[in-house]
């Protein structure tokens, strides 16, 4: 017979092989076909195309048709038993290497999930405010120096400006102060909790949810709305509607309303009570009495745009309200307003020269990475057994084949095996999880919980246990299905050598990736010590900050002669900022040389005559100030960067002016890290002063235990001022916490480290063992000629360690360009020394060594009387 | 005929099948049934009374050689089971009974018209 050149066009056999019953449909396939040919001979293709089509639709009825899914459901339903069946009996059989498969899946997968839930939060920060995508800051950028700031300050009468020429663009434009603890008193209970002051439109722009009171309530000027927890605080179940608070000692506030807390990942999660714009605008009345209502940056803004509106556009429309309306000398600052839509305020709050650059998004997507690969290391771990495991399987995939398996019946069995492996591993990984996250919240500090309620977290869970299992498992499903039975049966069937390259490969990634997070793990951690261990120019042991009011302030020195008395404390000192913050940058300065176009910015304290005694500074030129002259009030002492920024050789005797008021240098100090220890310090200037006195800075003695000095402290405190609670903060502690964010990452980097060492070492765990197993007979013959425990431990640690070394030369260069990056984000860092390197590699190859030796001996010491005996 | 059910056109399928004793399948029955009719029978009336009839247990079916000319699928041969003789025997004998009860007059009758 000739071949077939014609064939019944496609698309009715295709109709026909449709809605045949499969059990018949090849038999009448063949019978169409055959009458198909003999007509063709007969009549020619086209009217045997059309028999064709004729004989099909005719063969459209009952007892031809397939039933309906009846048929195949009946099939499938059983192989999928026998697949659940035949894989429940795999695990069984293998219990080591089931157990590593699990447990290191479960363990990839509990960082993966805590990461995604915590990325989860992340991503939806403020997206708890129902008009999150309409509310806005204002913010400004100014240029200076060549440098442009963003800053989200503004003078008060911006708001107002907004108000009245922008009104169709704005729902709601909102003055507001900065979120601060107040002391709040109500009958004897008298607690700090943060605040903030705000027109009363915030509540409808937040959407506060009211338990008691309306949003309204802030519309009178000592009115109070208070969160639900410091409602309760206060009045226990009592109604709070109408009480009248104490607060900060100097106005009585009314509670008009309680609304429930603002959910923790909020920008506004520590607003525990507002309090009206109005009170503080009548408290601070000199605000209306500026001369110039532009020149100083009091409070920030907030709006929520017109519901047609698009903030991109409104920020566009607003970029010049500021500078049409500043002086001339405010002008030279190009202020440009802009708006920073509450979707990025947490995400994306990085401004660098007027440009949002980013932030935190940028640990949103490292962390998501590390997830990934921490996952992965896992999934590789189980492809590496699978294989691994192949030639004992493979007997079993030959006579499946050559009982007529097809190819696509073992891959699915193979998928149902690792997906089995995978849901086992996605329980015990959501136990580990529920269990961990309360330890994980705090570290990370966030209030996550596990979204039980919620469907699409149940959809999301199954989708990424069935995800896993489908990647763990897809690389043995296609390798061991494609054995071919003849080879496989007739007993000749070995991986050959290029069979365990993949094998190698995956070991190298994951080594790879554990060494560099080693080594990233120590270098995050030099760094925090490296500033840490920055010389901050003063002593930091038992020096004691606490605010000063103004009652305070008038018995400052009887106070002060007390403590010093009774020998609680060496000295005691006002001063305008803490010691780890810089409160108060002036601009106005002058010397002599200055380029005139040149705009400066400088924290210039103010302080009385102790603080140099009391906080410890080093005098590198020139002396301390002191009461001895009168000429000190118009006197300042430099720090060692501002003397190298105005550029004095010899700046004792110099004068700079302020406010055109000429001021005399008399020293010099080592300079004194206020604010970041990452950033390069500050310039800075001292002066003595009175007003902008807010903090004392408290010397406690040193013979004194530390505990004792605070309670005595507290007690001449309340003797002169007891209505104010006592807060008073230990500045070495204070300085510690500028180290929380780098801290955090230290952390979790090191339980990253951890998890992918001992996922790794997991893995190599079951490929050494494996590779015993099957060299048993090896070691035992080996052993019979005469090798020594060490030989044998050597042959086999061998392969594994040469693994590790090559994962070393990889990681060390990944590591050094990643890392190098991550520290140029700061102006003070350490330098990556090479012992990092040496002692991450050493540790690993020892792990590795361990490890691997830990089965090794074991082989190694077998009887081989037993061992050959075997079979 | 409440013993075996067996419609008038499967009854001349299964006749079929023993006239072609052993090479009856799909095709040749729908041409030795052409042939003796002298109409087209459709590919699918055939194949629907085959399958009713395999599943009343009349006909037994066994897979048979593929041939070039029907590209590799493999023939679908019938033959008649035990039952299925019983049931042709049985109608062919209540049709005669039929035929013999009617009186031999009534065809005269017939003719003389």
């Amino acid at each position: 017979m000739k071949k077939q050149d014609p064939f019944p066009p496609r698309a009715f056999v295709t109709l026909f092989r449709w809605f045949c019953h499969p059990r018949i449909v090849d038999y009448i396939e063949g019978d169409l076909l055959e009458v198909y040919y003999k007509r063709v001979n007969e009549s020619g293709k086209r009217k045997a195309d059309l028999g064709f089509l004729i004989d099909v639709l005719l063969l459209f009825r009952p007892g031809i048709i397939r039933p309906k899914g009846r048929f195949q459901n009946l099939n499938n339903k059983s192989m999928f038993k026998s697949y659940f069946k035949i894989g429940w009996r795999t695990l069984l059989k293998n219990k080591g290497y089931s157990f590593i498969n699990i447990g290191g899946l479960a363990l990839g997968m509990t960082v993966a999930m805590l990461i995604g839930l915590w990325m989860h939060d992340e991503l939806t920060f403020d997206s708890s405010h129902p008009n999150h995508d309409r509310i806005a800051q204002v913010m400004h950028l100014h240029s200076a120096n060549g440098d442009i700031t963003t800053t989200g300050s503004h003078p008060v009468i911006l708001g107002d400006e907004l108000r009245n020429n922008y009104g169709s663009d704005f729902k709601y434009v909102v003055h507001a102060r900065w979120t601060d603890p107040h002391t709040l008193t109500y009958g004897d209970k008298m607690f700090q909790h943060t605040g903030n002051y705000f027109d009363p439109q915030i509540a409808d722009m937040l959407s506060l949810k009211m338990i008691h009171g309306s949003r309204d309530g802030l519309k009178n000027m000592n009115s109070i709305l208070l969160s639900a927890s410091v409602a309760k605080i206060y009045f226990g179940d009592e109604d709070p509607i109408g009480k009248t608070m104490r607060l900060d000692d100097h106005a009585d506030v009314q509670v008009t309303g309680v609304y429930n807390d603002i959910a923790a990942n909020s920008t506004f999660n520590d607003l525990k009570f507002i309090m009206s714009w109005e009170l503080f605008m009548s408290q601070n009345t000199w605000i209306n009495e500026m001369p110039d209502p532009w020149g100083s940056n009091i409070c920030q803004t907030f709006v929520q745009i017109a519901d047609h509106n698009d903030i991109q556009q409104v920020s566009e429309k607003i970029g010049d309200v500021m500078i049409k309306n500043v002086s001339e000398s405010g002008k030279r600052y190009n202020p440009l307003v802009i708006l920073h839509p509450m979707d990025k305020w947490h995400l994306y709050s990085t401004f660098k020269n007027g440009v949002n650059t980013g932030g935190q998004i940028e640990n949103v997507w490292l962390f998501g990475i590390s997830g990934v690969f921490v996952l992965l290391l896992a999934c590789i771990n189980f492809m590496n057994l699978s294989t691994a495991q192949s030639e004992k399987r493979a007997k079993e995939v030959g006579i499946r084949k050559s009982i007529g398996s097809a190819q696509r019946q073992l891959i699915i069995q193979f998928f149902t095996e690792s997906v089995m492996v995978s849901v086992f591993a996605f329980l015990l990984a959501f136990l580990t999880v529920a269990l961990l996250l309360p330890d994980f919240n705090e570290i990370a500090s966030k209030l996550i919980t596990v979204p039980l309620s919620q469907p699409i977290f149940w959809l999301a869970c199954l989708g990424f246990s069935v995800v896993t299992g489908l990647i763990a498992g897809l690389y043995p499903a296609v390798f061991l299905s494609s054995f071919q039975p003849v080879k496989v049966l007739k007993g000749t069937f070995m991986t050959r050598p290029h069979g365990a390259l993949p094998r190698k490969v995956l070991v190298v990634v994951q080594f790879t990736i554990s060494i560099t997070l080693i080594i990233g793990t120590m270098v995050v951690y030099k760094q925090i010590q490296f500033a840490q261990n920055r010389p901050v120019g003063y002593s930091r042991d038992g020096l004691v900050s606490l605010e000063l009011n103004w009652e305070r302030k008038k018995h400052f020195e009887a106070i002060r002669r007390e403590l010093q008395n009774d020998g609680t404390i060496i000295e005691m000192a006002q001063s305008g900022s803490p010691a780890t913050e810089a409160w108060v940058t002036n601009a106005a300065f002058d010397w002599e040389g200055k380029d005139p176009t040149q705009t400066v910015s400088f924290p210039n304290n103010a302080v009385n005559h102790e603080y140099g005694k009391a906080i410890g500074w080093e005098i590198k030129e020139g002396r301390d100030f002191s009461r001895d002259f009168a000429s000190d009030s118009s006197a300042f002492i430099l720090n060692e960067a501002a003397v190298k920024f105005i550029g004095l050789e010899d700046p004792i005797g110099k004068t700079i002016r302020w406010k055109r008021k000429p001021f005399t240098v008399i020293g010099v100090v080592k300079d004194l890290i206020v604010q970041s220890p990452y950033t390069s310090v500050q310039p800075s200037l001292f002066h003595i002063s009175t007003n902008n006195i807010n903090v004392a800075l408290i010397r406690t003695n040193p013979k004194v235990n530390t505990q004792d000095a605070l309670a005595k402290i507290e007690s001449i405190f309340k003797k002169y001022n007891p209505t104010s609670p006592f807060n008073a903060a230990f500045v070495d502690a204070e300085y510690d916490r500028k180290f929380s964010n780098e801290k955090r990452i230290g952390k979790l980097a090191l339980l990253f480290a951890v998890i992918a060492v001992a996922i790794s070492c997991l893995g190599l765990f079951g490929l050494v063992s494996f590779v015993a197993e099957r060299r048993t007979k090896e070691i035992g013959i080996r052993k019979v000629m005469g090798a020594s425990i060490a030989n044998l431990w050597q042959m086999l640690s061998r392969e594994f360690v040469i693994l590790v070394v090559v994962s070393c030369l990889i990681s060390i260069p990944l590591a050094y360009y990643s890392l190098n990056r991550w520290l140029q984000a700061y102006d003070y860092r350490t330098n990556i020394p090479w012992w990092i390197f040496a002692t991450s590699c050493i540790g690993s190859l020892m792990i590795t060594v361990i490890t691997v030796s830990f089965r090794a001996i074991k082989a190694a010491m077998l009887n081989p009387v037993k061992s050959l005996r075997s079979e | 005929m409440k013993k075996y059910q067996l419609g008038e056109f499967e009854e001349l399928v299964i006749m079929t099948i023993g006239i072609l004793n052993n090479q009856a399948y799909g095709v040749s029955i729908q041409q030795e049934m052409g042939s003796r009719l002298g109409r087209a029978i459709s590919m699918g009336a055939i194949h629907a009374a085959l399958t009713r009839m395999e599943d009343k247990g009349y006909l037994r079916s066994y897979p048979g050689e593929s041939t070039p000319d029907r590209v590799g699928r493999p023939k679908r041969f019938f033959e008649i089971t035990a039952l299925g003789k019983k049931a042709i025997t049985y109608s062919k004998t209540t049709r005669d009974e039929f035929w013999n009860a009617i009186p031999k007059t009534v065809f005269q009758t017939k003719l003389s018209h």
